[in-house]
């Protein structure tokens, strides 16, 4: 099956690439990131603030199962519809240092676009735990499911 | 081809990517890897045995103690590490694809 969305991340780099080609014109991916709506929607958050334009600034707030608020927020550097946004992005809950992200947007047809985000962090080592992040989360779900059938 | 399926196998358990995750900071024994666990000894010896078999560990001989020690070649084969990532992105772009479409049709 081929992957849609692919990760790169080379060894001993602080980045990685996140690469997906959508089947969407250029105008509605982006619009995807422009409208905080539609934002809402597709990240599964609240979009507090979304100011789309250079020294703008962005701020999201998930609810998670157990009904705890994560923030999550950063500060816009460069707006160019359909072509980039370059931005920072923070965790408020999680002890992880502010990253920097470049998306590129481009369009390969009419009916077809890609997205290109580079994220660059603090250093490798953060890289590397971010990255492990939801195959740890995974680990821990499992062992909480094993504890709870103790439990009972 | 058997031994590919046994890779994924071997992840495929709770209990041996736990121990794969004790693992990725240290070697330990089999004494003190079983210490992490509620489970019999014997149980984490046999996971330890599918895991030393599909050549995710290694053991090494240290004295009288065996150290058992990611195999990182293995690991980076399976690139299991990069795959719930990948998985979480590939999720939420396949919902902004499907909002967009749904979008368009409206639109």
């Amino acid at each position: 099956m081929e992957m849609k969305t692919q990760v790169h991340a080379e060894d001993n780099k602080q980045e990685l690439f996140i690469i997906r080609e959508f089947d969407l014109p250029i105008e509605l991916l982006f619009k995807a990131y422009e409208d905080p709506e539609i934002v809402a929607q597709w990240m599964g958050t609240k979009v507090i603030k979304l100011e789309n334009r250079r020294h703008g600034a962005y701020q999201f707030e998930t609810t998670d199962p157990k009904g705890n608020k994560h923030g999550f927020n950063g500060t816009i550097h460069e707006f160019v519809p359909n072509k980039k946004i370059t931005r920072t992005f923070e965790m408020e809950s999680a002890p992880f240092p502010v990253q920097l992200e470049y998306l590129k947007f481009e369009p390969l047809s009419d009916e077809k676009s890609k997205l290109t985000m580079q994220v660059v962090y603090q250093s490798i080592e953060v890289r590397d735990q971010i990255l492990k992040l939801p195959f740890v989360q995974g680990v821990n779900m499992a062992h909480n499911r094993i504890e709870s059938l103790f439990n009972n | 081809m058997k031994l590919r399926r046994d890779v994924f196998q071997a992840i495929a358990d709770p209990t041996r990517r736990a121990i794969l995750m004790l693992l990725t900071t240290q070697t330990m024994t089999a004494g003190a890897i079983a210490g992490n666990f509620d489970s019999a000894r014997p149980t984490i010896s046999k996971h330890l045995q599918i895991l030393t078999e599909c050549e995710l560990l290694q053991q090494d001989q240290q004295g009288r103690e065996v150290h058992y020690q990611l195999n990182p070649s293995k690991i980076k084969e399976i690139a299991d590490f990069i795959e719930p990532f990948r998985q979480l992105w590939d999720e939420r772009f396949n919902k902004l694809e499907d909002i967009m479409k749904n979008y368009q049709s409206k639109g």
